[in-house]
């Protein structure tokens, strides 16, 4: 079983994820074409200012409204995409394997930052519950993919500390990194790569065509 | 939480179409709209959006409907065309008729929410979408339906004809000649630097204002004109009713009165919706990256003659005012600025409101919904408390209003909710107060 899960289903997992991304991106450009307007106002020069406001804490108006939610999701974010990357043990497998490596954190970092994933996935789970507007917007696939997202991190966090049989949690958390990279493609996680699209053409509408601001 | 039962609202425009429509032409018509039509931005925009709800605050309905989260940007999306999509055009039409009611009468368009929205996702747009599908079902609000018709046959917004329409120039460039004695309104000057274009209502019950601008333009010593014939109506419901066909027709016929005129540019009275149809929505249509004659805006225009000192201002006028930034000039070009300007150039104690510029909020008039009449006008007024608070506090006993459906909305309002404040365009305010050189004072 772990042989299957950190071999084979490791390669598909990763072509699967940036095979799918490219298709999507593709296909979004593709149907971009036919949108007629997107071309023509299309700007970098706006695009990148509008990517800038929301990308940098507090740079918008509906950031600095909601100062609990803003850092709740700042925090959420650069622990999702840098933890694993910057992992100690994710950094040995790919030097076993591939014979690369690059900069780490220190385990005791990584680990935090563990935490504050899982921490911030609790405030968005109960954020959905408790607020009308959210609740009222959410469907089963939003608990599902908040815990695709969240369970890698759980997961890892037990196996690590090997709190639990950790052959079994480690099988558990490889197979739930998969699964993410699968998703990431073609659920709502793909807002990965569509928010800078989605935001470039919404900065160059609003920068370029409509000379106003969107933050 | 249990959300408060809707009110029944009687429109025939909704009622009785719906009666006509069957399964099939729902489904072939969604598909038509959802395949031919949209593209990119339908697919990524529902894609993208993570259902975070972040927009709802962004809207005037749902804060002035106390957090009701089917009024939040998102949740009048997930109450149309998530369920659409969901069932593959497979829907009744009870359910064509509470999407027309949602995207018809309980948005805007004004596009607040996609300054709120980390993804910068258009709700406004996916909401013209819905309303597309409705309108190619024939289901719209009956009164803003006739507006449409009145369009597609006369090409103005209210069954004006053209006698009716030079007559009412006539008798107001005689008005004007009651205080400016060499006013004009010169009809079909060709090569004239300025074509002026107003909205359908103007002649129809706002007739005064043409005689301002006749004032204003003689004072100023314009070189302008404005069409006798069809074109002069720069309005354009049809292009919120989601009948994009007609609402290219009015535009390309606007733009042809000028060609006809050889105007270099055109001045339009004080509105936002015809900006917008003019600038984006209409030129859009007609593969138009920008308007192919430049389209000034009256707020553009005033901000012009007052810096360049072809308007003086005498005496300030005094009463505390404040003003409506209209969504789809300020936000919709940025003309926040200049709205400023001239406010402080003509008033003594200008208020501002808050918030302001882009954040503003939407008078909920425009969008064509006040032009869904005076069935929805309760759900419209209601749907705006917080417009009523915004300006109370200010303090102010006049609110200037640029564009002409906020204006409207914003009387509504003011009434509604008891401010007793007094709403005024503002070409009022800058013949109250502009100076007319002796020469050209009526005796
Ligand atoms: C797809 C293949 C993956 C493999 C083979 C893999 C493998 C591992 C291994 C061997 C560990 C170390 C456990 C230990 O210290 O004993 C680990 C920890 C961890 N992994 Fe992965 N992982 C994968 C995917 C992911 C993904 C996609 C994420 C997150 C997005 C992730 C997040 C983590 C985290 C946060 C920890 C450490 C938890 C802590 O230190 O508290 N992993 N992973
Ligand atoms: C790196 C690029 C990414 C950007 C710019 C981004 C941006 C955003 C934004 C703007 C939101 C909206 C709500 C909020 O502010 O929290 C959001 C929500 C969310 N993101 Fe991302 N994201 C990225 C990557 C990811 C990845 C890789 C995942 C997980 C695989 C992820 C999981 C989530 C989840 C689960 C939510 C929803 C929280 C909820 O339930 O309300 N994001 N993201
Ligand atoms: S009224 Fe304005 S803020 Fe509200 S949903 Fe419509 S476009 Fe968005
Ligand atoms: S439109 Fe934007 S803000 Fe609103 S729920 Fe979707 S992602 Fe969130
Ligand atoms: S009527 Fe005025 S405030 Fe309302 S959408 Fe139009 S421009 Fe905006």
């Amino acid at each position: 079983m772990y042989e299957l899960v950190s071999g084979p289903l490791v390669w598909i997992s990763f072509i699967v994820f940036i095979g799918g991304s490219l298709y999507q991106l593709g296909s979004m450009l593709k149907l971009a074409k036919k949108d007629k307007v997107i071309y023509p106002y299309m700007s970098l020069k706006y695009g990148l200012r509008s990517i800038i406001h929301w990308i940098i804490p507090f740079a918008s108006t509906n950031m600095r409204k909601r100062p609990v939610m803003t850092i709740m999701t700042f925090t959420f974010h650069i622990c999702l995409v840098l933890t694993p990357i910057l992992l100690l043990s994710h950094n040995i497998l790919w030097y076993q394997s591939w014979k690369i490596s690059w900069w780490t954190l220190p385990e005791a970092t990584t680990d935090i930052m563990t935490v504050i994933v899982i921490a911030a996935s609790i405030f968005f789970l109960m954020r959905r519950l408790v607020l009308s507007e959210v609740r009222f917007v959410t469907f089963p696939s939003d608990y599902l993919l908040l815990a695709i997202a969240a369970a890698p991190f759980l997961t890892g966090l037990v196996a690590y500390h090997q709190w639990l049989p950790y052959k079994t949690m480690l099988i558990l958390h490889i197979l739930s990194g998969e699964i993410m990279l699968i998703a990431i493609p073609f659920t709502r996680l793909s807002h990965m790569f569509y928010f800078f699209f989605t935001r470039a053409y919404m900065g160059s509408e609003f920068g370029a065509v409509r000379n106003s601001k969107d933050w | 939480m249990a959300e408060p039962a809707r009110s029944i609202v009687v429109d025939p425009g909704l009622d009785e179409t719906i009666k006509k429509l069957t399964p099939e032409r729902i489904e072939s018509t969604i598909k038509k709209v959802l395949t031919k039509e949209a593209a990119a931005r339908l697919k990524v925009y529902m894609q993208t959006c993570v259902h975070c709800g972040l927009c709802a605050e962004a809207c005037h309905f749902y804060l002035s409907h106390d957090k009701d989260p089917r009024f939040s940007p998102v949740g009048k999306v997930k109450q149309t065309l998530w369920e659409i999509v969901r069932k593959k055009g497979k829907v009744d039409g009870e359910f064509i008729k509470n999407c027309s009611r949602i995207a018809h009468t309980e948005c805007n368009v004004c596009r607040r929410c996609s300054m709120y929205c980390p993804f910068g996702i258009d709700m406004a747009y996916l909401l013209l979408l819905v309303r597309r599908i409705c309108a190619q079902l024939g289901v719209v609000p009956q009164y803003l339906q006739d507006t449409v018709n009145s369009h597609a046959v006369t090409l103005n917004q209210m069954w004006v004809k053209q006698d009716e329409w030079i007559d009412t120039l006539q008798w107001q460039e005689e008005d004007a000649q009651d205080e400016v004695k060499n006013a004009r309104i010169p009809l079909d000057v060709e090569g004239a630097e300025i074509m002026y274009s107003v909205i359908g209502p103007e002649p129809k019950f706002l007739a005064q204002l043409l005689g301002n601008i006749s004032m204003i333009m003689t004072v100023a010593g314009m070189d302008w004109t404005m069409p006798s014939f069809d074109g002069w109506d720069n309005s354009n419901m049809a292009m919120y009713s989601g009948d994009f066909e007609t609402m290219a027709r009015v535009e390309r016929k606007h733009y042809e009165a000028a060609f006809k005129l050889k105007a270099k540019k055109i001045v339009m009275g004080e509105c936002g919706h015809a900006f917008r149809g003019a600038v984006y929505d209409g030129s859009k249509w007609l593969s138009w990256k920008q308007s192919p004659v430049p389209v000034i805006h009256a707020i553009q225009f005033y901000y012009e003659l007052i810096r360049d000192g072809k308007i003086k201002i005498g005496k300030k006028f005094e009463k505390p005012i404040t003003v409506q930034d209209p969504c789809n000039v300020v936000r919709g070009r940025g003309l926040g600025e200049m709205l400023r300007y001239i406010m402080n150039a003509v008033c003594e104690d200008f208020r501002d409101v808050s918030p302001r510029f882009e954040h503003n909020y939407c008078c909920a008039a425009g969008g064509g919904v006040i032009n869904c009449g005076p069935p929805w006008k309760k759900s419209r007024v209601e749907g705006n408390r917080v417009k009523a608070e915004q300006f109370k506090a200010t303090g102010a006993e006049v609110v200037v209003t640029p564009c002409h459906n906020c204006h409207s909305g914003i009387e509504d309002i003011v009434d509604y909710y008891n401010l007793g404040m007094h709403v005024k365009f503002f070409s009022e305010i800058l013949v109250e107060v502009m100076e007319i050189p002796e020469d050209m004072k009526a005796e």
